[in-house]
């Protein structure tokens, strides 16, 4: 599973990361984001490449873990 | 080789998604001493797009001001939409801007050319808006920040509101939504030239015709459509008038292009914020996801919202460019908003 760390960015430049890992079109990524907008725009791509995305949240640090 | 920094990489948020959240803003002034003054007609407690003095009875005074970091890299058109979005709080209240003052942050990364061009797009907005540049203050900062404070004038009897929408008015909107979400994925490179062109033309367009169109009609209420979004400024028209606003999603014009690009996730924070502040709403089943986040978007430089009687609105709607009657007011429901 590749692995993606974008706390501290702002949107829309975790979706961009997102997007950009996806190109290489694995069956599984795992990103940590750290705000609410990053959380639901990164669930909203993945969703749309036909991801299915589940969330872990520690702190203010929420791990998405997306699988097709 | 060209090295200058892009003007919107100099800021963490764009536009009026930079804005505040308006629960955020409330919490914050609570419990603050303040006068009272009978002149002043409309203050902060109201919510509304400018403050206005009464000066006598025939004039009243308009006061607003709006700034924010930079949402396009050319700083001519930056000034230019900055420009447009400071002027149009004075139209949103039926008034006429006259005096303009500059708010300028510039940052060590942006040489005199690009200043005097973000100044020069605000002089023209201005000097079309039929008003002056009458003075400014500039500083240093982190960011580059540029916006307006603007003086306007109305009489007091055609001073439009946000809080006084009747049941029975039908609701225009005067630009198409979107805006938000598009220049999001534009810095993602997702947004053909032409669509981008078209939204900077937008953002860069007066609500001055509207606002003429607007004051000939007898208008209850009006707002500009700008950072909470369509519906966090329904919202709170709604709220101050003590009336449900019914949307119809179907008539609401929006850039076609920004419902997949809302589906994908480029939307602005400022789009979550909004979604928070409006906590009355009734959403119809069947309304897309994308849809309500379009509805959400916060917009900059956005078109007026105003709540005109039914029997008029076709008749008005007519002689407005790219406007849409976009719903009804009826009296208080359960909700303060229903999309439809």
């Amino acid at each position: 599973m590749k692995k993606l760390d974008a706390r501290g960015l702002s949107c829309p430049e975790p979706v961009v990361m997102i997007r950009k890992a996806m190109q290489s079109g694995e069956d599984a990524y795992e990103m940590v984001v750290d705000n609410h907008a990053a959380k639901e725009n990164v669930t909203r791509y993945a969703e749309h490449q036909g991801y299915t995305v589940t969330v872990s949240e520690e702190g203010s640090d929420v791990t998405l873990t997306m699988r097709k | 080789m060209e090295t200058k920094a892009k003007l919107t990489h100099l800021a963490a948020c764009a536009g009026c998604g930079a804005k505040v959240g308006a629960g955020t803003l409330a919490a914050l002034l609570d419990g603050f001493k303040t006068r009272t003054d009978p002149r002043l007609v409309v203050g902060f407690d109201r919510s509304d797009d400018a403050c206005v003095y009464l000066i006598n009875d025939e004039t009243a005074l308009i006061e607003t001001t709006d700034f924010f970091p930079p949402i396009v890299d050319d700083p001519y058109l930056y000034g230019q939409i900055a420009a447009a979005n400071a002027l149009s709080d004075v139209y949103a209240m039926g008034g006429e801007p006259r005096l303009a003052l500059n708010l300028l942050c510039t940052t060590a990364a942006m040489d005199d050319d690009t200043v005097r061009e973000i100044l020069r797009g605000g002089y023209d907005k201005v000097y079309e808006a039929g008003a002056v540049v009458a003075g400014g203050h500039t500083i240093q900062s982190a960011e580059p920040i540029y916006g307006l404070a603007v003086t306007g004038f109305a009489h007091p009897d055609r001073v439009l509101t946000n809080s006084n929408a009747k049941p029975g008015d039908a609701l225009i909107l005067t630009k198409p939504l979107g805006v938000g979400v598009l220049t999001t994925a534009a810095k993602a490179d997702l947004v053909e030239e032409e669509l981008l062109h078209r939204v900077w033309n937008q953002m860069a367009t007066l609500n001055r015709a509207a606002r003429d169109v607007m004051v000939t009609y007898p208008v209850h209420s009006c707002t500009d459509v700008t950072g909470f979004g369509l519906l966090g400024h329904s919202y709170e028209m709604a709220q101050g008038s003590s009336v449900s606003i019914h949307l119809r999603a179907a008539d609401i014009p929006y850039h076609r292009e920004a419902l997949e690009l809302a589906d994908m996730g480029f939307l602005p924070a400022g789009a979550y914020r909004n979604r928070d502040y409006v906590r009355e709403i009734c959403v119809a089943p069947g309304i897309s996801r994308a849809m309500q986040d379009i509805c959400y978007d916060p917009q900059t430089s956005g078109g007026l919202l105003f709540a005109i009687p039914q029997d008029c609105a076709e008749d008005c709607l007519a002689k407005l460019d790219g406007a849409a009657i976009v719903g009804y007011v009826t009296e208080r429901q359960d909700a303060a908003l229903y999309l439809e």
